[in-house]
């Protein structure tokens, strides 16, 4: 009900509703209040014209500006490359090599790969780089380099990829499968020499053998691996494909070799380079100093 | 006035007058009976009114001691508004120069000797909460003087009135000028006028820029239109409410805009200093003629509206405290020149306790005007904000300036090595909040065998502590590798950093050592 009174001390008219006795004044608002509300009315009008505002079936209408977010964030974008432009003309000019020498650009350089890996690569390396030992996808935080683990060989096997067929650069090797080559006690014996290379297992004369025939050409005597093939170290504790004898003997049975694309064709030189700096900062990357061991890569010293 | 019109409307024959407009409901013989008391009026309704028409204020000039506090504060708070950027304290080269200065870039907060950075918002917070108590001690006790002479809109209107006097006159000259028809010389009067207000309000804009960024060569970019264009918006801004606020929305602001005086209206009470009329001793006012013929019946009001006219808000303190007074005691001394030219006390309008106003009106002696300041709830907020305040120095004096937090990396969590041995990776926040660069020591303590380096050092330096070295005012974020042998098992351990220097400040950061088997 509306009792509308005027209340004595103010002389202003209530608003007409009482709530256990008490009642609201209807103060008449100042005059300017009313035009900043008109003028925030006339405001709205102007801005459904210039920007979207009215959802259609399809989308917004489009404002006579022709603003829309995805705009913006295009234009965003743009602006962040170019700011970047000079680090990636840095990055495109500085010989791989040199990367290390400048702290700075090789901390741009891993903040950018960062961001690269995130989009190219976590697909089966895995968001931490951690990798899979049941799909065989290598880990690349570890010490363990199939390749070689230095910023060059890093930069080499991202544009040339693994066992891409057609690419005659491309990283590339075979194991032949064993399958049906060995009775059961020589497949044991075989796996005990291969587990006893990192001492986890005794080793016979009839593995060793079997070893010195079979596998030392490539995976070395002592089961030092050889980069040059891919050929996994067998003495060290990490297991591309699990260290289990059933995994071992799997592996030498029927090999699973893995596979990466070559990213040259896909990414650009500075990309890869970014890339190449991250995966090399994950905690296993090699120095050049390790690697001038090994004639096979160069390292151009030529600044 | 309203009020009264209604109430002698309603005392002479207690119905609405015919012609005016009646609600059936509430004046219908019906409507009146029940709820309400007979002692009521009757219910009617005043003309429809969407809003209130703004009223020009023209105070008059008026000189008092109020009057020259007045001037003095304004002095005093314009002169720590616009001098505070340029003061200068030096903090080694590390650091900017400027006593004041809020770096947002950088997202430091200097403040003379002190520095806070954004994790140690809680100072800030702290002061918030202590102008807050701050306000409500002021006023238990003095009433709205914030309101009345330290207040930023009080402080610019003030200045603002001034302009409008002199440009147009004072008072009574205003009013005319006001109400002439608009011909040159209104307009050019108008145009001079608001340039000023113009002037003002960019010299305010643009002073407060300053407190974020090096007074000294924000000018010089300013001016060369080498600035941030954040900073031409912010003056653009600030000229704009400046000019708005102060040269036209004045006491709009006080009555309709801020929240403070219906907070404060709610904190007085009748032992709260307020600036009051005393009706007990001006009514019913009459003039001094009036009042010489019948001496009896007259109070000292003689009724000259000179406290109206110097009103900065263009209200009638003889109405009683009401939200638009804020309390800055021109009426005061608008009252005690009268009083003191036709010869009676001074007084009649003063600052004054209600308490103390009914005490006098029985004839009674005031109290003590300490009495009104110093009262249980006045000490009770003193001591609560002294506190907080002491806790605040406190916590400053005690903060220490080297800390470090630790996140380890769960993915993966750990890593084994080809060597067998086990190795984590660990993000490490080492904060330096000297302004000075400094060398820390990181040290691993709780997990025997454990060797560290860095993505800065190289793995061949592994140690069980490493020395980083942190820039000045700095965060320094260092990947750490933590490796140790082979079949050591998952545990908590703690890093502890330590500054090599003569403070030898040290902080510890517990986390974890995962290892395979640790699920």
């Amino acid at each position: 009900m509306v009792n509308k009174r005027i209340d004595e001390a103010t002389g202003t008219e209530t608003v007409g509703h009482e709530w256990d006795g008490i009642e609201e004044l209807d103060t008449p608002m100042p005059r300017w209040w009313l035009w900043t509300f008109y003028a925030t009315i006339a405001w709205s009008l102007v801005y459904v014209v210039l920007y979207p505002a009215w959802p259609m079936v399809e989308k917004a209408t489009d404002g006579v500006l022709g603003w829309s977010s995805r705009g913006q964030l295009a234009e965003e974008m743009s602006v962040a490359d170019l700011a970047q432009a000079g680090v990636r003309e840095r990055l495109s000019r500085i010989p791989i090599e040199r990367l290390p020498d400048d702290s700075a650009l090789m901390a741009q350089a891993v903040a950018g790969g960062a961001a690269a890996f995130k989009v190219n690569c976590v697909q089966c390396h895995g968001s931490g780089a951690a990798g899979s030992q049941t799909l065989g996808y290598p880990n690349l935080n570890d010490d363990a380099w199939l390749w070689g683990g230095d910023l060059r060989a890093i930069e080499y096997t991202l544009v040339h990829g693994i066992r891409q067929a057609g690419h005659d650069a491309t990283r590339t090797s075979l194991m032949p499968p064993f399958a049906g080559v060995f009775t059961p006690q020589q497949m044991d014996a075989l796996v005990d020499h291969v587990l006893s290379l990192s001492g986890k297992a005794e080793s016979g004369p009839v593995g060793a053998q079997i070893y010195a025939d079979n596998c030392a050409l490539c995976h070395g005597p002592q089961g030092g691996g050889n980069r040059e093939l891919g050929a996994p170290r067998l003495n060290d504790a990490i297991w591309l494909r699990g260290g289990s004898r059933e995994a071992i003997a799997r592996q030498v049975i029927d090999p699973k070799l893995g596979m990466m694309p070559g990213w040259g064709e896909r990414l650009d030189p500075v990309t890869i380079k970014m890339l190449a700096a991250y995966v090399h900062s994950l905690g296993g990357g090699e120095d050049f100093l390790e690697v001038a061991e090994n004639p096979a890569i160069q390292v151009d010293e030529t600044p | 006035m309203k009020h009264r019109d209604g109430s002698d409307r309603i005392g002479e024959d207690g119905i609405a007058k015919p012609g005016d407009p009646v609600s059936s409901a509430v004046a219908g013989p019906d409507a009146t009976g029940e709820r309400h008391e007979p002692h009521e009026p009757p219910r009617e309704h005043l003309p429809a009114k969407l809003f209130e028409k703004g009223k020009q204020v023209h105070n008059k000039r008026i000189d008092g001691p109020f009057r020259r506090f007045k001037w003095a504060m304004m002095i005093v708070t314009l002169a720590i508004y616009y001098i505070t950027p340029w003061l200068r304290w030096d903090r080694g080269p590390y650091a900017p120069d400027q006593a004041v200065l809020i770096d947002l870039a950088n997202r430091r907060f200097y403040m003379f000797g002190i520095e806070i950075w954004p994790h140690e918002f809680y100072f800030v917070a702290g002061l918030l909460i202590m102008a807050g108590l701050g306000l409500f001690l002021v006023t238990s006790a003095v009433g709205r003087a914030w309101c009345g002479y330290a207040c930023p809109q009080t402080v610019w209107t003030d200045l603002f009135q001034h302009v409008d006097r002199f440009v147009d006159g004072d008072r009574n000259a205003r009013i005319r000028l006001d109400a002439a028809p608009w011909g040159a010389k209104k307009v050019a009067r108008r145009g001079f006028k608001w340039s000023l207000y113009l002037a003002i309000g960019f010299v305010t804009g643009g002073a407060w820029i300053l407190y974020f960024a090096d007074a000294p060569t924000l000018f010089g970019d300013f001016f060369a239109g080498e600035a941030a264009f954040v900073a031409y918006v912010t003056v653009a801004i600030l000229t704009f409410t400046t000019f708005a606020l102060g040269g036209f929305m004045r006491e709009q602001v006080c009555i309709y805009m801020c929240p403070w005086p219906r907070i404060q209206t709610a904190m007085l009470d009748e032992k709260s200093l307020v600036v009051t009329y005393k009706d007990w001793r001006g009514e019913p006012r009459g003039s001094v003629k009036k009042a010489q013929k019948d001496p009896e019946h007259f109070g000292d009001c003689i009724d000259c509206n000179l406290c109206v006219a110097v009103c900065p808000t263009g209200i009638d303190i003889r109405e009683g405290p009401q939200v638009g007074c804020i309390t800055c005691a021109l009426c005061i001394d608008a009252c005690d020149k009268v009083m003191a030219d036709i010869g009676r006390p001074r007084g009649l309008i003063d600052y004054a306790t209600l308490d103390d106003c009914e005490r006098e009106a029985r004839g009674e002696e005031p109290r003590p005007i300490w009495k009104a300041l110093l009262r249980p709830r006045t000490i009770a907020y003193f001591l609560i904000w002294g506190s907080i305040g002491l806790a605040l120095l406190f916590a400053l004096g005690v903060r220490s300036h080297t800390e470090v937090t630790v996140s380890p990396d769960r993915n993966p969590p750990f890593m084994l090595m080809s060597d067998g041995s086990v190795r984590n990776s660990y993000t490490l926040r080492l904060r330096n909040m000297e302004s000075r660069p400094r060398d820390m020591e990181i040290a691993i303590e709780g997990l025997p065998g454990a060797m560290m380096w860095s993505d800065t050092i190289r793995r061949s330096d592994a140690a069980a502590r490493q020395t980083v070295t942190v820039a000045a005012d700095q965060i320094e974020t260092v990947r750490g590798y933590v490796m140790v042998p082979e079949g050591t098992r998952a545990q908590d351990f703690v890093f502890r950093v330590t500054s090599l220097d003569e403070q030898r400040e040290t902080d510890t950061a517990e986390t974890r050592f995962s290892a395979p088997g640790d699920e």
